[in-house]
């Protein structure tokens, strides 16, 4: 009997350690570190006249304070990660300010000390004399360029794009009904709950730099952090070790912090530890969705979409470490399932004095969804047509993959999508939800999505059966909840046709794996998962060759089931793969048996060295996974809420996910990414906000204030699956990672706009905005 | 004070938080820190006996008490306790950083209601903030905890439960 792993709802393998507390967090390592607090911007823009540390120093525990001036990288601007010719303008801060801040929470200074105590004391002590300058909070404002944010980059315009398909001046000209339409959506938190944390030790005596890092990227941090010290990548070792959720501002680097920790352990020959508070979290660690569209949609009598163009401002913050690619995803990703013959989209990436922007979960998605949803509720309201009915004559049909969107992706393609069916999304979503519910200003919502998942360039994995007949794998991205552990091993098992519980996955470690990019862009399944498979099916082929020998018969014949590589279907012609393990190295062990088998006077089924030439010892391999493309989940959510129209307080009385993400490994795991998701979707629109002022001082920097919702917020979700398999990969896998979270914004919208009556052209929502939009109806 | 049925000497200062004297003088690491500000309740542990969130508590309001961490409540090598049991059986942990709060606010609130229906599910659990989850796991897993329970009320058949 063969089991298969894939497709089976294994239970977590990560779970018995973090059940215990034995999880390692970052904070977690201790090793009489010294630790460390900032002293950060309190101004959104200002200049620097002055630092005085001088006080800070002489406080008892204090071992050293830096400022720009005391590092040798203080005058170098942070890496830009990913530049792109449209990026004219592309800006970075220091590792510390020295003349200008551009937002609240800017590092200007960092002290370590015996413990976090003395160290906050002590940053207390830091006098920074500023002189402030006028801010450009909103996106608007920094489009208009009423100030500068960087006297050199005129109009704020970081960059700007304008991409076309088909002739839309044309199309809108002879459509017969036209529309202009300006939505607008703010920024939101990823808000993971555990913070930021780096903890390094320099070993002078081994020439080693050790960083453990809550890092979506350990290997992009190791390689930056070897060129910086000029260290070989062989003498830095990046570990992510458990990290308590990432959402995608951990994917950003270089935070301060990342360089600072290891640099003053270097100096100071101590271990260094550095963890970030909540408050700090806020104005300090990436955030995103900050845009403004203005939208002319052209259509017909029937509904049809003829022309679409989008002119939009994305809020880049401060500077631009992350490129522009949270634009270019949303510019790429509005068209979404629809057929739009003709479509114009230009973005303006603009500065304003806020935290920098780089991808949350959703990445630019979410935004681009509003805006074609929004627009077909409209169009569907001016026609008196159902809402579905509009979304129906408007879809890519299954027949028409892989379908070219025609526009650029961020992988530097264009927009390719591979498989789905769309349509079938949409029936089955409506069948789920069934009919509405009765009583008064009840709505519904419904909104489809595309996730480009999977972007490349490539992950790797390291598979070796043990003489135990235990396995062990490696990749280098590292987890931050998905139980990589759990679904490479199932990934892993199958091809070796041993128990998933014999599989043990490490990940983000590069002493382990060094090489990869990282955990974003729900890439995780699809590249390190088809890394796993390519690397566990190489040991697979090498142990049917070893066995071949011992058995006396044809590798093709040979097949790896319960533990033992046997001929096909047979019970007793076979061995054991931990013997495999043994004859693939030609030395003894002295523990563990099987010795007998691989001593140079057992007898030899062939002749020549123990290894011929290209062979290599153990039963290993590394195996690599580069995607042609990115892979295109999808899905459709609808729901029913009911909105208080005196507190306007809202109750989510229904809410269906239908999802299509091919092939599904684990749908245990699934289901917790959808769930999670669209948890984090009905947060951000309708209680988180980051309620910024027009000094740009995020003025609700606490939990207390920035409203993520409880458990008494989240109704119970129903999700089912469909699978297209993604033709692009041998696991015919698609991201899953971000779909939860992606049309949320546009759902809730739509069905409070039916159940108000009042028009909705923003997010995030709450009873205060629906107050202000129900007055200003009247 | 009494950490997880050990005597422990008193904390030094007398401003160290309850959460960093278990995290980081202790070496109890499993009690978890989000918010330093009483929102989130990853540090929540149980003091004599109820959930409190050791982040708003300093060490030394803890002496003379007893105090329970995660790591309490099932020995090394020893089987789950039947609320960790039960958020393995449920997937109700993703990253397992809220986890040791949200398992040791629902070992209090078992104690309170052994058979907790959903409204009492919601409510228990409603001052521990996942990020990671969306709760539902997390409801099921309280659910199949209380049947995991010993629990004497419910053999008398009390009917706490149903929805
Ligand atoms: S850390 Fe104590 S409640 Fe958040
Ligand atoms: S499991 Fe990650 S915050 Fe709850």
């Amino acid at each position: 009997m063969t089991t298969r792993w894939f497709g089976a709802p294994v239970q977590r393998v990560e779970d018995d350690r973090l059940l215990r507390g034995h999880g390692r967090f970052t904070d977690d390592i201790g090793e009489g570190a010294l630790e460390c607090c900032f002293v950060r911007s309190p101004y959104a823009h200002a200049r620097i006249r002055s630092i005085d540390t001088s006080a800070a120093r002489e406080m008892p525990g204090v071992v050293a304070v830096y400022t720009a001036a005391d590092l040798p990288f203080g005058g170098l601007d942070l890496p830009l990660l990913i530049p792109h010719p449209n990026l004219t303008h592309g800006r970075t801060q220091r590792c510390l300010a020295s003349e200008i801040v551009r937002y609240a929470g800017e590092a200007v200074a960092f002290v370590v000390a015996a413990d976090r105590y003395a160290a906050e004391d002590a940053a207390e002590l830091v006098a920074v004399d500023y002189d402030p300058l006028p801010v450009v909070v909103t996106p608007e404002a920094g489009a208009r360029a009423d100030h500068l944010v960087h006297d050199d980059v005129p109009g704020n315009v970081a960059a700007e794009m304008l991409q076309e398909v088909g002739d839309v001046d044309a199309a809108m000209r002879s459509a017969p009904r036209r529309k202009q339409l300006r939505f607008r959506y703010e920024r939101g938190a990823a808000s993971p709950m555990e913070g930021r944390a780096v903890w390094a030790r320099w070993s002078a005596a081994e020439h080693k730099l050790t960083v453990y890092d809550s890092t979506q990227s350990p290997t992009s941090i190791r390689g930056g952090l070897a060129v910086l010290f000029g260290l070989p990548e062989s003498n830095v070792e990046v570990i992510a070790p458990d990290v308590g959720g990432g959402f995608g501002p951990k994917i950003m680097l270089f935070y301060p912090d990342e360089l600072l920790v290891p640099f003053a352990a270097m100096q100071l020959g101590r271990p260094v530890k550095w963890t970030e508070d909540r408050q700090e979290h806020f104005t300090a660690v990436n955030q995103e969705r900050g845009q403004v569209h203005e939208v002319e949609v052209g259509f017909d009598d029937s509904g049809r979409v003829l022309a679409l163009s989008d002119d939009f401002v994305h809020d880049g913050g401060a500077y631009t470490p992350y490129g522009i690619i949270l634009p270019i995803i949303t510019a790429g990703q509005v068209p979404g399932p629809y057929r739009i013959p003709n479509y114009r989209v230009r973005f303006r990436d603009v500065y304003t004095n806020a935290t920098p922007t780089s991808p949350y979960r959703g990445a630019g998605r979410p935004h681009a969804c509003f805006v074609m949803e929004r627009s077909l509720d409209f169009i569907a309201s001016e026609l008196g047509l159902d809402r579905a009915e509009v979304r129906r004559r408007n879809l890519i049909q299954a027949d028409q993959f892989p379908y070219d969107v025609g526009v650029a992706w961020q992988d530097g393609n264009t927009v390719v999508y591979d498989s789905g069916d769309y349509p079938r999304l949409l029936e089955r979503a409506l069948e789920m939800l069934g009919p509405k519910p009765p009583g008064d200003h009840v709505g519904m919502g419904l909104g489809i999505y595309v996730e480009g998942t999977g972007v490349g360039p490539y992950e790797g994995a390291h598979v070796q059966v043990l003489v135990s007949g235990k396995v062990v794998a490696a990749t280098g991205i590292p987890s931050q909840g998905q139980a990589h552990a759990t679904v490479w091993a199932q990934v892993v098992a199958d091809e070796l046709g041993v128990d998933v519980k014999d599989v043990v996955v490490s990940s983000g470690d590069t002493r382990r794996f060094s090489w990869g990019v990282g955990t974003f862009a729900s890439r995780g399944a699809v590249t390190a998962g088809n890394a796993m498979h390519v690397a566990a099916r190489m040991v697979a082929t090498k142990a049917k060759q070893i066995a071949a020998e011992q058995l006396e018969a044809n590798p093709d014949d040979l097949e790896l089931v319960g533990g033992r590589v046997r001929v096909k279907g047979s019970t007793d012609r076979g061995i054991p793969l931990a013997a495999v393990a043994v004859l693939s190295n030609p030395v003894r062990y002295a523990f563990g048996g099987g010795t007998e088998a691989a001593t140079q006077f057992a007898s030899k089924p062939r002749s020549g060295p123990p290894l011929h030439g290209g062979e290599e010892p153990g039963l290993e391999a590394t195996g690599y996974y580069s995607p042609p493309g990115s892979t295109w989940a999808s899905g459709c959510h609808a729901a029913y809420v009911r909105v208080d129209p005196r507190t306007f307080r809202l109750e989510i009385l229904k809410y269906v996910v239908v999802h299509d993400c091919g092939r599904v490994i684990n749908p245990l795991v699934l289901q917790g990414q959808i769930e999670g998701g669209v948890a984090q979707g009905i947060g951000g629109a309708f209680y988180e906000r980051l309620a910024y002022d027009a000094d740009g001082q995020l003025r609700n920097a606490s939990f207390m204030e920035f409203l993520i919702p409880y458990a008494t917020e989240i109704p119970p979700i129903e999700i089912d699956h469909f699978e297209t398999p993604s033709p692009l990969n041998p696991l015919g896998v698609k991201g899953a990672g971000e779909a939860g979270v992606i049309p949320v914004g546009a759902v809730i919208a739509s069905a409070i706009e039916e159940a108000l009556g009042i028009p909705i052209a923003e997010m995030p929502l709450s009873p205060l905005k629906l107050f202000e939009l129900s007055m200003l109806k009247r | 004070m009494k950490v997880n049925g050990i005597e422990y000497p008193s904390p030094g200062a007398s401003r160290r938080l309850l959460s960093d004297h278990l995290r980081h003088d202790l070496g109890l690491t499993g009690t978890h820190v989000g918010c330093e500000h009483g929102v989130c309740g990853c540090c929540t542990v149980l003091l004599d006996g109820a959930p409190v969130r050791s982040c708003l508590m300093l060490a030394v309001q803890a002496e003379g008490h007893d105090v329970m961490t995660i790591e309490g409540l099932a020995g090394d090598g020893q089987a789950l306790h039947p609320v960790q049991q039960a958020f393995h059986e449920c997937h109700g942990l993703q990253c397992g950083f809220c986890t040791p709060g949200f398992v040791m606010s629902v070992v209090g609130l078992l104690a309170q209601h052994p058979n907790p229906n959903v409204q009492e599910i919601d409510e228990g659990i409603a001052g521990n903030l996942c990020r990671c989850t969306g709760y539902a796991s997390i409801r099921r897993a309280v659910k199949r905890a209380a049947e995991l329970s010993p629990s004497p009320l419910r053999a008398e058949g009390r009917g706490e439960g149903g929805t």
